[in-house]
């Protein structure tokens, strides 16, 4: 395709837009390049949208920056919200690299939230059980209560080919309403909303309590969660781009049919990468409720399976852009808690997500402006 | 709990999943999948709320949810049309964009006050029909009564016209509809629009007849995506698609209904005396949404009928493909 996008007023503006097709692959860089371009673009057409409702852009933005890095204590806060977002991002990664849309990373967050409670509140184990027992059998249980949760919409496409995108955002109102039943009904402490707390034993350590070896850690709330995302990120990227079974997931993504005529088991490869990427997700709910809130109480999670969508398309399914995107990711939405209206953080996501989907134009066509010929 | 209670309120609650079903309907057919359907519904909720608070006039509310919709819609026409990216993702962003600008837009509105409704009433002579009468044609909003018109006149237009075989081409096989003339860019944005604005209905429907007021996120709670499974099940035909959202209306009024009454048919009724159970009762709709996707899906592959051919797939003149 080469097309000539004239303007209307074609005598006062000499230039033309000439956009056609990349003959060769663009240099490595430019797609990140292009994600940078994309944000900036969605940051301005927030800020506009923030002086239209009245606020003021500059200093909104400039809270954000202050409140999400401004020293040692909130940059380490900011790492504690990119942790789950650091998993379901990779869990919408892996499933999305094989044109799997998995919109179910939040409900399988909360059922993976849910399984590490039944370990403590049930309880499977009893509270003065050591720590390296009770921690792996929590990452256990949510892990595979993740997994279930990605099964389901994973069998369903498989076998009848029902859409998984309805199905996983059905599931996802569905792991929310038993979450809720376990935390009104059969947890609830004295009424409220919220399961007891869980014992000492069943906390991921945070850095804070290495705070009498090494003063610098007072107070540092980022906990073991962070390690669990690094090294998921890593095995993530030598699963998608070293395995053989990661080969055969990009093959699946980039021409199904291909890969069917090559003998790759489609069927088989739907499920598990479902469960993988709900068994990602739900480890995000057991990093979050072990590492942070120490408790099952409703709402714990503000939104991390969605924000996960946006951050694997933003970091182009790269495992590692992925934790980056998180950290940044992570920003917004601490310093978003204390902005007002409290859907600006939401909105602005939602802006970013489509001026990235937008600029993917940019990787396909490559836009020149061109001198007009002077026609005589 | 009385049935005819139960299925009159079915009908009206089921009149926001037509609207937002049709409309889709009419946007999947051009071969334009818009998953922002659920955000098309809010900010069509919570401008309608605004307006009508604001001027006191329903009626406008209307108008101006429509139009906002339908520029939301318009987002992902461009996305998906002109710039040719994946229609998923797009869909998504506009979901999130969508909720995002009504929730901003709408902090402060849930405490706002009583709203000027739009107008409910009887038809005379039809209200008369037993059982039907009381469920279809009394006490009903305007709304209702516009989605029972609605639906013969859309699966006349797409079946049955000119214009809607020219979209049914477009969604089928946009380069034959190409070769013949038809403009296939303008046509998928023009349903895409349609689609928006029936969501921007489906949304003031809710904000100023069904269930009045704006609750954030709350108000539409998912419904954008029952409708969307609601498409499926309806194998993209306006008929099927109003049975299926007037059940899901009375799916969803009964689940509120059950948990009144000490006892159902005579036995001690357990959601009455544990109201806790009633979070599995929530489940029921989105349960079914996957239930009926799934008779949906198995029936589309023993009849062999499906989704439009081109559903998803941008078109680029001059390529090779569909």
């Amino acid at each position: 395709m080469s097309e000539t996008i004239s303007s209307s007023s074609r005598e006062r503006f000499p230039y033309k837009l000439r956009i056609e097709p990349w003959l060769h692959d663009p240099p490595k860089w430019y797609p990140y390049f292009i994600s940078l371009v994309a944000i900036v673009a969605a940051l301005v057409i927030g800020g506009i949208l923030l002086a239209l409702s009245g606020g003021d852009p500059f200093q909104s933005y400039a809270h954000i920056a202050r409140a999400s890095f401004g020293s040692l204590g909130v940059i380490s806060d900011t790492i504690v919200k990119a942790t789950p977002l650091i998993l379901v991002g990779l869990a919408c990664t892996i499933a999305f690299r094989m044109k799997l849309w998995n919109i179910g990373a939040e409900g399988q967050l909360f059922m993976g939230a849910l399984g590490a409670s039944a370990v403590v509140l049930i309880p499977l184990l009893p509270p003065a059980t050591t720590p390296w027992i009770f921690i792996p059998a929590m990452i256990l249980v949510g892990v595979l209560a993740g997994a279930l949760w990605g099964f389901i919409p994973g069998f369903l496409k498989a076998r009848w080919g029902i859409n998984e995108i309805i199905t996983t955002l059905m599931l996802n109102y569905i792991a929310l309403a038993l979450v809720n039943f376990f935390i009104f009904a059969v947890w609830s402490e004295g009424g409220f909303q919220m399961s007891p707390r869980f014992p000492k034993n069943a906390w991921l350590p945070r850095l804070a309590d290495y705070a009498e070896q090494i003063p610098v850690f007072q107070g540092l709330t980022t906990h073991l969660g962070l390690l669990i995302g690094l090294g998921a990120s890593v095995l993530v990227w030598f699963i998608l781009y070293r395995s053989r079974w990661g080969y055969e997931i990009r093959l699946i993504g980039d021409n199904k049919e291909a890969a069917r005529y090559a003998g790759i088991n489609i069927y088989r490869n739907i499920i598990l990468v479902m469960m993988v990427s709900g068994g990602l997700a739900g480890l995000a709910g057991v990093s979050e409720i072990s590492g942070v809130v120490h408790r099952l109480q409703a709402g714990f999670s503000p939104g991390y399976g969605f924000t996960g969508i946006i951050i694997a398309w933003l970091a182009k399914l790269n495992p590692f852009a992925v934790v980056v995107v998180s950290v940044l990711f992570g920003a917004l939405l601490l310093a978003g808690r204390e902005i007002q209206p409290s859907g600006i953080p939401r909105m602005i996501q939602g802006i970013i997500l489509v001026c990235l989907i937008a600029s993917d134009f940019l990787l396909r066509y490559r836009v020149r402006i061109e001198r007009k010929v002077q026609e005589a | 709990m009385d049935l005819i209670i139960i299925l009159q309120a079915g009908v009206a609650s089921g009149t926001v999943l037509l609207f937002a079903t049709i409309g889709e309907i009419f946007a999947e057919r051009s071969g334009i999948l818009n998953l922002g359907v659920e955000g098309m519904m809010l900010i069509g909720a919570m401008s309608a709320f605004s307006v009508a608070l604001s001027t006191g006039n329903p009626w406008l509310g209307v108008l101006v949810a429509m139009i906002a919709a339908g520029l939301l819609s318009q987002i992902h026409a461009f996305i998906t049309v002109t710039l040719q990216a994946d229609q998923v993702v797009s869909g998504l962003a506009i979901t999130f964009l969508g909720a995002g600008i009504s929730v901003v837009l709408g902090e402060g509105l849930s405490k706002a006050g009583a709203v000027s409704l739009l107008p409910a009433f009887s038809i005379p002579i039809l209200a008369q029909i037993p059982f039907l009468g009381p469920i279809f044609f009394t006490d009903q909003s305007i709304m209702v009564y516009i989605g029972y018109m609605l639906v013969p006149l859309a699966w006349y237009y797409i079946n049955r016209t000119r214009p809607g075989m020219h979209l049914r081409a477009v969604g089928e096989y946009p380069a034959a509809a190409d070769s013949l003339g038809i403009n296939v860019y303008k046509l998928r944005y023009f349903y895409v629009f349609v689609g928006g604005l029936m969501a921007g209905l489906a949304g003031a429907t809710i904000s100023l007849a069904i269930s009045p007021g704006w609750f954030s996120e709350l108000t539409t709670a998912g419904q954008g995506w029952i409708a969307i499974g609601l498409v499926i099940f309806a194998q993209w035909d306006p008929l099927r698609a109003a049975f299926g959202s007037y059940a899901f209306g009375a799916l969803r009024r009964l689940i509120l209904d059950v948990q009144g009454p000490t006892t159902i048919l005579g036995f001690a009724n357990p959601f009455f005396y544990n109201p806790y159970l009633g979070f599995f009762l929530q489940m029921l709709p989105y349960a079914f949404t996957i239930i009926v996707l799934a008779i949906g899906s198995r029936e589309a592959i023993r009849k062999r009928l499906g989704a439009p051919a081109a559903l998803g797939l941008p078109y680029i003149r001059g390529e090779r493909g569909l």
